[in-house]
Formats: structure tokens, C-alpha cells, sequence
């Protein structure tokens, strides 16, 4: 508990550096498209990751109606199929999931959470909105040239990417490998903006110890996907290079349909050590920046500090570390080295400590706490059981020996779509709901609300649940069909279809999400500036929402951590960051609560 | 309540399904009940975290929830308490990782009398090659791949001749035989499983990489494509048959050898095809090198 010591007013240094004048809008184009206000900037990642996840929540409707219903469907042939699932897959990791994360929440939250005006390059950051539309717009593009889209699987593994026998592997692919590469670069310069702001621009008295927690992750997988990213935009360069200029960087010779290629000497498995150093610290670039949110949701609504906060801290660096030396997990039926086997699941293993801790001290968080099951609330406790369940499938494939039987299989699909697909979501919807009235100012629809946990959170486990077992059995992913196969009893098929019905609905059910957004946006009722009673910077704006500057004429100044939830002796079960020590109501009705003993200023 | 009660229910429905889910491993057919063993171990070490903390969170949810006034307890560590959870992780971590490895040091470790079986993967369809009665295979290189020599066997090489070609998706092998599974491909990346054996390997064009196993009862069994290997994926199928050894014997000498099929292919050459191909078909049964 001594570690966690308030701050005197007159203990807070003054401020060495004046405050820079921040850029003002001077029309509704520079206010609201070519926007350099953060704020502006998230919302539009933000729509933008919404729009475009639609787009794939479409995709995997498709793709279940022909899992659930083969023969049935005659425009999902085969090749529309694997390109369903290749665009599901990049679109909902790339484009939805690192975007939201971190163009989205990041931008608003950063500088909201530390209390600073803006991102410091301003500028920088609206290019990097518009760079991240163009890389969607191209994305978007390579569905209707020649070919379509990719088929090649997310993975885009050569040769097959580049080789004929796969659907979209002309003008698809090469659109694919530009989008990525403009993905990256758009990225690189939001990226450097919210790490510089983080260690640059806290306002006084907010130590990198005193930061919440979505902050503290946001920070460290935005240094993540600056460090694997470039992993990526290489690959994406040389494939590029493979299939428009004919070099070899990843193609061996090969004889295509008895055709003797002109490739020669290059090397597949070179590009999925390229794909997974950049592939493994993505899933922690998703992870992280939830992990964060759902502990400030938990923490919050539980109206108790966060348990552990420094254990939290260093595990979401030392994950964030490991991260970087596990990628090759993934590899273990690749044909690489099999003695690599030994090492990468010793890290992989080891990587559950910290991961497994996270979890431990965000149920001690609920533990004696008290719970208001608002829908924040329930988007969180959700988050925990879909992210214990995949997490530890996860203990499975880790395993290289456990990963043999299992890899590419449905297994697989189910293990990483929970735990990176439903659980990082699951985190999104609490965290939009929960920021929502600071964003709009207004409150959402409960009722709305609740309808949408339930169905989503039940149904997604009704999805992903069964098909570890499908996996068990031996059902391969990426499959278009099974067809008659020895081994497969026709209850699979039918839990197939089960299956299908339930993905429909959840998806359905997300039009309820959008109504109460919209709606709410305009006729919600009118929302108090901290409805939530929370102790972070951004709920002690002056205006509500935020205005331009986010602060008024003063920075504030943090003279405690996030988390001084029901301290004893104060009479708010809060004391926000911004209150000094002398001026907290206490519980006698007056002012002040006693300074701890080992932080009497030295004489 | 309610929401606790929800939670509940899925805790509880997630431990119902996995036992009486009729949907799980096939019966086993190799040497590899190892790696079932250690999904085993997991899956107990894991279902007991899983229930352990969701429980946890459950009860939390009904004896902490906010009623008037319920006031949280401020703690904001517990450092003996995050030693003893981290300790007891790391046990349970350990008790996953040691079989594994273990096994994992079996499964890399090919033995002596493993005998060797070529699996030679083409968008989208099998074949094998076994080494004949030298018991070596010979080299081979995708260049030298033609419509004659499918396989692109060094014909310079001796111990290649003997080579018995399989051009077919089906694969017979000995019942307790240990064999070492060589994968090839020639054009983009495969995967050569077959689920009752438990293991499997990608096939990587431009390397061989291979895996061992020793079947363990006899029957037919599915050959699936594991890698996405293109638009024919789902249909790159086979069939494995475990048989017993005098079984096995006939089924190889069905079969030519490298030398013969170029025999033939030479033959159809120089003479007039057609007939000839009668004749040696029925005299070889080397239907495969006219496909």
C-alpha cells in the first residue's frame, strides 16, 4: 500500500516547458475532415475500422452459410470461399482490430488520459488517418478487379499466394500487399505520435506510475507493432517483388500443373518467419491495449483499485517482450528446424505466467468489491471468461508436441477466434459504451444495451465453443467442403449448421449496437460529465465533451494513481487524479485526508 | 443475479459439453498415443484453472455486488498473495511443458529401422515412392520433372532405379512397421496428415521435410491436405491402408519400379504407342506413367 502515496498540492513541481500554441481550425473542412484534434482523428479511425469490419462480419456470414449449408449456395463456389475467409481474417486483424485499438481508442484516449492537449505532431497523426483510408480503399479495390480478391488464406503463405492455382493471385494479391504496405506506413506515423506523446507530453505529476492502465497498454503494443510491423512491410516488398518482377525471395523452383517456373532458390518458409515476428506480437498489439481498457472497466465499475497495479504494469511489458521471441509457435509443423520446437514452447509456455497473472488480479479486482452491473460492467466480465477459455487452448497449441494433432484445425480457428476475436471485442463494445458519454455527451439506451451483451457474448460462445471439438475430431480450417470423409459422423455436419445459425443471429444482433450508437448520439438522454464517478483525467474536463485543448485554460495536475476507488476516510468512493491530498472531502464533512507518514516532505 | 446466474450456466454448460460431446479424436492408429496423453494432462490442468477462476468470478458477482451500502475494500496489493498465485502457475505450467517436451523429443527423434516412404505432393493430388529393395531412395530434383519421370528421379543415381513409383492416392503401409515419412512438393506448400496418426508435417517445395510413425492397427484411413494449397485444397484427398506384412508385400510388387517405368517410357518412344501400351500395362500394371 506504501507504494501507491498521493501527492501534496505544493509537492508538484512547476511546469519547465511553456505550453506550445496548438493548431486552430479556421473552417469546418480543417475542423472536421482534415482534422488534427485527436478526438476528430479517433472518431474517424474509429467509423472508418466499423465500416470496414462490417464488411467482414458480411464475409463470415458467407463463409458459415457454406460451412453450415454445402451444396446449397450456389454463388459460394470454391474460390469465393477461400477469398471470403482470407479477407474475414485480414480485414477483422488489421484493419478492424489494430486500427480500433489503437487509431481509434488510442488517439482519443492518450491524450485525454495523461492530460495533454493533442497528440504532439498533430499534423503527422491526420496524414496518418488518411493513409489508413487509403490502404482500406485499396483493400476495398481488390475486390472487384480481375480475379477478385486473395484467396491465399490471411497468411498469404507463397507460392501459393503468387501462383495461379490460387483464387486473386494477379491484380488481388498485389492489392492485398499494397494495402499492407500502406497500412504499415499510415501506422508507423500514428504510432511514433502516441509513444512520443506518452513519454513526452504527461502534464505535471503524472508519473509513467501513476498512468491508468489502457494507457500503459495502448503505449506498449503501439512500440510492438512499431518494432514487427517492418517484419511485415519486407515481406510485402519481396512478395511484391517475387510476383511483379520474378525474383525468388521466397520461391524455390517449382513445377506448376507440369510447367517448370522460372523461379529458382528462393525460400517459403523465410516469409512466414517474416509473417509470424511481424504475426506473434500482433495478437499482443490486439491484446494489450484490451488488456488495459478492461482493467480501468473492471476497476471502475467495481469501484475498487485495480489489484496489483505495478505486478499489472511489468506483465503487460514482459509480454510485451516475450512476444518478440515465440513467433516461430505457430511454425511447428512448417517444416523449419523441429529442434526450434524445444525453445519456442518453452517461451510460449512461459509467456502464460504474466498472461494468467493479468487474470488472477483482475478477479481480485471484483473480489470485495462493489459491483454495479452496468453494461461496461458485463462487456468486461465477459472479456474475462471468453479470454481465460481461449487463453488457455492457447496452453494447447503452445505445446509443439499438443500442437501436432491440433494445427490447422478447427481447433485452431476456435482457440484464436476467441481469444483474439471475441474476447478483444467484447472489450471494445464495453470500452465504446463505457467513453460513450464522454464522446456524445449523452447516455445510451440500458434496455439496448443488455439485449446486445447477451446475445452476443451467450452467442459467441455457442459458436466458438463447439468447434474446439470439431477440431479434436480432426476437421481441418480452410476447408470449402468435407464432402465424404471416413471420419467425420453426420452430427458434425448438423452441428455445423447449428453453428451457422447462431453466427447469423450474433450478427444480426449487432444492428441493435448500431440503432442504440446512433440513435443515442442524438436523443440519448443528456449524460453527466462523470457518469461513471470515475478518477481518470478525461471525465474532469471542463466541457463535455471535451472541447478543443481538452483541458481549458489549465493543464491539470495528477497528484495520485488511477485507482484511489473507496479509499478510506474520503466520502466520494472516487478521488479523481486531480485532487490533492488536502483537498479531498472527507467522511467528517470537511477537507483533507491525512498525508501518509513516509510522505512528509523532508525539512 | 441474473448475470451471475448466466455466468454460471456457462461455466457449468462448458463442462457438460466436454464430456458428453459426441464429437472427439479418433480412435488411434499409430505409436503417437503420447501426444493424446499429454492433451490429456492439459486438458485437466487447464479445466481446473478454468473452472477455479470462472467460479471465482461468479461468486464474486453475487457477494460483492453493490446493494446500499456495500463499500469496496481499498488493497491496492497483495504482494504474498501474487507470489503464491505466480508459483502455483508455474507449477501448472511446468506440468504441461515437461511431457510435452518430452515427447516432442521422441517425435523429432526418427529411430534406427524406420524404414523410409517418399510422399510427393502436387496441387492436388498424392503419390509416393518407396526405396525399393536397396531400401535407399535416390536423389531427386524438381527440375528434372517430366511428363516420363513424374517423380524427378536422378536417373544417373543407382539407388534410385529400384525405386518403386506409387502414382495414386492411395498409400499402403506395414502394420508395426516404424516408417519415416519424406515429404516433397513441387509447387506450393502441403500438408500430409492423416488423423488417426497424430502426426503431421508441412511438405515445403524446394526442402524435404519429413516425420516418423509406426502404425499400429491395420484399416483405411484419410489422407487430408493440412496447408492451404489453393483452390483445390479441400479436394486433395487419399487413402492410407495399414496392412499386414504379406499384404503389404503384394501391394508393393503391384507397383514398377524407376527403372522399369523409364523401361516403358523409352519403349513407347521408339514404337508405335498405342500397342504397345497394351502390352505393357498388363504386363507391369504401370498404368500410371501413360496418365
Amino acid at each position: 500500500m506504501a507504494y501507491f502515496i498521493p501527492t501534496a498540492a505544493e509537492d508538484v513541481a512547476p511546469a519547465e516547458v511553456a505550453e506550445v500554441d496548438l493548431y486552430h481550425p479556421h473552417s469546418f473542412v480543417t475542423k472536421y475532415v482534415f482534422s488534427q484534434d485527436a478526438k476528430v482523428i479517433a472518431i474517424q479511425y474509429s467509423f472508418t475500422a466499423i465500416a470496414i469490419g462490417l464488411v467482414a462480419l458480411v464475409l463470415s456470414w458467407l463463409m458459415r452459410l457454406q460451412l453450415g449449408f454445402p451444396d446449397t449456395f450456389a454463388f459460394i463456389s470454391a474460390e469465393a470461399y477461400y477469398q471470403f475467409i482470407t479477407m474475414h481474417g485480414m480485414i477483422m486483424v488489421i484493419y478492424l482490430l489494430t486500427a480500433l485499438f489503437l487509431g481509434g481508442f488510442g488517439n482519443y484516449l492518450i491524450p485525454l488520459m495523461v492530460g495533454a492537449r493533442d497528440m504532439v505532431f498533430p499534423y503527422v497523426n491526420m496524414l496518418s488517418y488518411w493513409i489508413y483510408l487509403l490502404a482500406v480503399l485499396v483493400l476495398l479495390a481488390s475486390m472487384f478487379v480481375p480475379g477478385g480478391p486473395t484467396g491465399a488464406g490471411w497468411t498469404l503463405y507463397p507460392p501459393q499466394a503468387i501462383l495461379s492455382g490460387t483464387p486473386g493471385s494477379g491484380a488481388g494479391i498485389i492489392l492485398m500487399l499494397v494495402s499492407l504496405a500502406l497500412f504499415i506506413v499510415g501506422f508507423t506515423m500514428g504510432g511514433l505520435n502516441y509513444v512520443v506523446t506518452v513519454l513526452q507530453a504527461r502534464t505535471r505529476g503524472m508519473s509513467l506510475m501513476r498512468m491508468p492502465l489502457t494507457v500503459w497498454g495502448i503505449f506498449v503494443a503501439t512500440i510492438l507493432a512499431l518494432l514487427a510491423f517492418p517484419a511485415l512491410f519486407v515481406g510485402a516488398v519481396m512478395m511484391s517483388l517475387d510476383k511483379i518482377l520474378g525474383t525468388s525471395f521466397f520461391m524455390p523452383a517449382i513445377v506448376e500443373f507440369g510447367e517448370l517456373s522460372d523461379y529458382d532458390g528462393g525460400s517459403p518458409l523465410l516469409f512466414q518467419h517474416l509473417f509470424w515476428f511481424f504475426g506473434h506480437p500482433e495478437v499482443y498489439i490486439v491484446a494489450l491495449p484490451g488488456f488495459g481498457i478492461v482493467s480501468d472497466l473492471l476497476a471502475t465499475h467495481a469501484r475498487r483499485n485495480i489489484f496489483g497495479y505495478r505486478m499489472m504494469v511489468w506483465a503487460i511489458v514482459i509480454i510485451g517482450g516475450l512476444s518478440f521471441i515465440v513467433w516461430a509457435h505457430h511454425m511447428y509443423v512448417s517444416g523449419m528446424n523441429p529442434y526450434f520446437g524445444f525453445f519456442f514452447a518453452t517461451t510460449t509456455l512461459i509467456i502464460a505466467v504474466p498472461t494468467a497473472l493479468k487474470v488472477y488480479n483482475w478477479i481480485l479486482t471484483l473480489w470485495k468489491g462493489n459491483i454495479h452491473l452496468t453494461i461496461p460492467m458485463l462487456f468486461a466480465i465477459g472479456f474475462i471468461v471468453t479470454f481465460v477459455n481461449g487463453g488457455i487452448t492457447g496452453l494447447f497449441l503452445g505445446n509443439a508436441v499438443v500442437d501436432v494433432p491440433l494445427s490447422d484445425t478447427m481447433f485452431v480457428v476456435a482457440h484464436f477466434h476467441m481469444v483474439m476475436g471475441v474476447a478483444p471485442i467484447l472489450v471494445i463494445f464495453g470500452a465504446i459504451y463505457h467513453w460513450f458519454p464522454k464522446i456524445t455527451g449523452r447516455m445510451f439506451n440500458q434496455t439496448l444495451g443488455q439485449i446486445h451483451f447477451w446475445v452476443t457474448f451467450l452467442g459467441a460462445y455457442a459458436i466458438f465453443l463447439p468447434l474446439h471439438y470439431l477440431g479434436l475430431l480432426g476437421v481441418p480450417r480452410r476447408y470449402y467442403e468435407m464432402s465424404d470423409t471416413l471420419f467425420i459422423p453426420e452430427s458434425a455436419v448438423t452441428l455445423n449448421a447449428f453453428v451457422s445459425v447462431v453466427a447469423l443471429t450474433v450478427g444480426v444482433a449487432q444492428v441493435i449496437f448500431l440503432f442504440n450508437m446512433i440513435w443515442s448520439a442524438y436523443k440519448g438522454k443528456k449524460a453527466d460529465p462523470n457518469p461513471w464517478r470515475a478518477t481518470t483525467l478525461e471525465w474532469q474536463t471542463p466541457e463535455n465533451p471535451p472541447a478543443h485543448g481538452n483541458f481549458g485554460p489549465e493543464l491539470p495536475v495528477v497528484y495520485r494513481w488511477a485507482y484511489d476507488y473507496s479509499v478510506p476516510g474520503a466520502k466520494e468512493d472516487f478521488i479523481p487524479q486531480n485532487v490533492p491530498q488536502e483537498e479531498v472531502p472527507n467522511t467528517e464533512g470537511g477537507l483533507g485526508l491525512p498525508m501518509p507518514a513516509a510522505h512528509q516532505p523532508a525539512e | 443475479m441474473i448475470a451471475a446466474i448466466l455466468v454460471l450456466l456457462v461455466v457449468v454448460g462448458t463442462v457438460v459439453f466436454h464430456f458428453w460431446s459426441p464429437w472427439w479424436w479418433t480412435e488411434i492408429a499409430s505409436n503417437w498415443g503420447y501426444v493424446d496423453d499429454t492433451i490429456i494432462v492439459t486438458f485437466w490442468i487447464t479445466g481446473v484453472v478454468f473452472i477455479a477462476v470462472l467460479l471465482f468470478v461468479v461468486y464474486c458477482m453475487v457477494r460483492y455486488r453493490h446493494r446500499e451500502g456495500q463499500k469496496a475494500e481499498y488493497e491496492p496489493e497483495n504482494a504474498k498473495l501474487e507470489w503464491w498465485l505466480t508459483g502455483l502457475t508455474t507449477l501448472g505450467v511446468a506440468g504441461m511443458l515437461t511431457p510435452g517436451l518430452f515427447v516432442w523429443g521422441q517425435f523429432v527423434t526418427v529411430p534406427d529401422d524406420a524404414v523410409e516412404v517418399e510422399v510427393l505432393a502436387q496441387q492436388w493430388t498424392w503419390a509416393y515412392r518407396l526405396p525399393g529393395e536397396d531400401g535407399i531412395l535416390g536423389t531427386s530434383d524438381t527440375k528434372i520433372i517430366t511428363f516420363e519421370n513424374p517423380f524427378g528421379v536422378n536417373p544417373d543415381d543407382p539407388h534410385g532405379q529400384d525405386d518403386v513409383l506409387v502414382e495414386s492416392d492411395e498409400l499402403h503401409l506395414e502394420l508395426d512397421q516404424p516408417v519415416k515419412v519424406l515429404l516433397r512438393s513441387i509447387d506450393v506448400l502441403h500438408n500430409f496428415y492423416v488423423p488417426q496418426f497424430r502426426a503431421k508435417m508441412d511438405m515445403v517445395p524446394g526442402a524435404i521435410t519429413y516425420y516418423w510413425l509406426t502404425p499400429t492397427r491395420t484399416g483405411t484411413f484419410d489422407i487430408l491436405c493440412f496447408e492451404l494449397c489453393g483452390v483445390g485444397h479441400h479436394a486433395m484427398r487419399g487413402l492410407v491402408v495399414v496392412d499386414e506384412t504379406g499384404a503389404y508385400e503384394s501391394w508393393v510388387d503391384e507397383h514398377p519400379t524407376f527403372a522399369e517405368a523409364m523401361e516403358e517410357a523409352r519403349n513407347e518412344m521408339s514404337t508405335e504407342p498405342k500397342l504397345v501400351l497394351k502390352q505393357d500395362d498388363a504386363a507391369t500394371g504401370a498404368r500410371a506413367v501413360t496418365q
